[in-house]
């Protein structure tokens, strides 16, 4: 405990570090496995091509996508960017499957409802579409914040600091509580992110935590039963 | 006014929910297209604003051939109502039913006025307004799918099996709240159902269809039971079961009307 009071900037500063890259990593990551999704779900046919060309890219172990972004990229090997891409493609891939998932849970009834009244196929996607797979969106972006924050400490390893520095260096000297404050310091910023998410997606879809209320199970039951 | 000119429908997998289709539909009047599944009443109601385009013939509103109009447009111009209503589970009631208007350019508040003014129009209470569908019972979600039909005042009103996933009780209280708004609103209404009582009920013009829309009868419903064309239609509106046929029997001097069955179903009274 003392050693974490004695180092307390320091472990900031490595948190704040870690939680920015991992932000910004899981946010390109989805930025990119949005259109691809949404574009897999709306052509069936490309639907398998794109689900397995992704799941090859998760195979490739992080440590050597560390290792070989910088050759790819140009950037300098102790680049922060290497990692940000890398986790974004992590991200990405694993997304895109849950991204295709989300806008294929929207009714189809819906969607020619809203055809029906007039929404122009740009505003159908935007406002119908988008909105509808949000709940499914974010349960996926819950996921991959939590793995990415994990993943990232491997980083450590090609000397990007970040959380993980702790175990690395806690393993170096064999000293244990800096291990330890690395482990809780990690599962804190995980628990945290997923709050976050969950918190924006309540603001964002009243609608869906509404469905939720036992009123309303009874209602939807009534009416598709009849 | 709505006119079919030898409408045809097949679908790109084959099958021909239309052969060929002609008919008008006078402006405010209620027609109602009636048959089994199966036999293109849908089909036949979506070209009306061009969620079907046919694969030959002319769809023509007020004269105008619909196919040289702007598909968008067009929906905007026409309200529709389907079956478990097609609300969008993301917006509150309010902003179902005003929908259109912000989609026709109509400011928010106005548009919002004009919605809560809508849904009075259907019987339903304004503070169900700030509700989402999902909170919704079935009977009350309809009559919001209602309401956006209505909101922008549209001159045709599309109805696909509007009432089919209601309870009976919910059902009868809906048509009974058509018939009223039909008189005040004199909409040009397309109607879609496969219960010929419910037909009956609401339809000036009842158009009976066979597989592939096939015209078996077009008229009122007094016409058509005065004189059904063929057996497919002396079966289909129950002529053949007895419940359409009345007689009156006398009892302790009063009039009792009778049904084939032997049913009694009422009294008839001197006008």
């Amino acid at each position: 405990m003392s050693w974490f009071l004695d180092n307390f900037d320091y472990v900031r500063e490595l948190f704040v570090r870690h939680a920015w890259i991992s932000v910004l990593s899981t946010l390109i990551g989805f930025a990119f496995a949005l259109p691809v999704g949404w574009f897999a779900n709306e052509h069936p046919r490309l639907r398998g091509a794109s689900v397995f060309i992704v799941a090859i890219l998760y195979t490739i172990p992080s440590i050597a996508m560390f290792i070989l972004l910088p050759g790819l990229l140009g950037t300098p090997i102790l680049s922060v960017s290497n990692v940000v891409v890398a986790l974004a493609i992590y991200a990405a891939a694993v997304m895109v499957r849950s991204v295709t998932d989300a806008f294929g849970s929207v009714s189809p009834a819906v969607l020619d409802a809203a055809s029906a009244a007039g929404f122009s196929r740009a505003q159908r996607v935007f406002r119908v579409e988008l909105p509808l797979a949000g709940p499914v969106l974010l349960a996926g972006l819950r996921v991959v914040s939590v793995s990415t924050v994990s993943m990232l400490s491997v980083a450590s390893l090609i000397g990007v600091s970040n959380l993980g520095s702790l175990f690395t260096d806690g393993f170096r000297r064999d000293f244990l509580t800096e291990i330890v404050v690395g482990i809780v310091a990690i599962v804190v910023l995980a628990v945290a992110l997923d709050l976050l998410i969950n918190l924006v997606g309540r603001l964002l879809m009243p609608w869906a935590s509404a469905q939720q209320t036992p009123r309303a199970r009874i209602s939807l039951a009534r009416g598709s039963r009849a | 006014m709505i006119e079919y000119r030898s409408i045809g429908k097949t679908f790109a997998d084959g099958t021909e929910a239309v052969g060929d289709f002609s008919l008008v539909l006078p402006s405010r009047t209620t027609t109602v297209f009636v048959g089994s599944s199966g036999c293109g009443k849908t089909t036949l109601l979506r070209m009306v604003n061009r969620m079907v385009d046919p694969s030959k013939g002319q769809v023509l509103v007020d004269d105008v051939d619909i196919a040289t109009r702007n598909k968008v447009e067009l929906r905007r111009s026409i309200g529709y109502v389907m079956q478990h209503a097609g609300l969008l589970p993301h917006r509150k009631v309010i902003d179902n039913v005003a929908t259109v208007l912000r989609l026709n350019g109509v400011d928010k508040k106005e548009a919002r006025d004009r919605s809560y003014a809508v849904l009075e129009t259907v019987g339903l209470d304004s503070s169900l307004a700030t509700k989402y569908p999902s909170q919704l019972s079935g009977g009350q979600q309809q009559r919001v799918g209602v309401a956006r039909g209505l909101v922008s005042d549209p001159n045709i009103l599309l109805m696909d099996e509007p009432f089919g996933a209601v309870d009976p009780i919910v059902r009868e209280e809906l048509q009974a709240e058509l018939l009223r708004l039909q008189r005040d609103l004199d909409k040009t209404i397309v109607f879609v159902t496969h219960d010929i009582d419910e037909a009956f009920l609401l339809g000036d013009q009842v158009v009976i269809l066979k597989k592939g829309g096939e015209v078996a009868q077009v008229g009122s419903p007094a016409d058509i039971l005065a004189a059904p064309a063929d057996d497919f239609v002396r079966s289909f509106v129950g002529i053949d079961k007895g419940s359409r046929t009345l007689h009156v029997e006398q009892r302790d001097g009063v009039d009792v009307v009778v049904d084939g069955t032997g049913k009694a179903t009422g009294v008839l009274e001197a006008r």
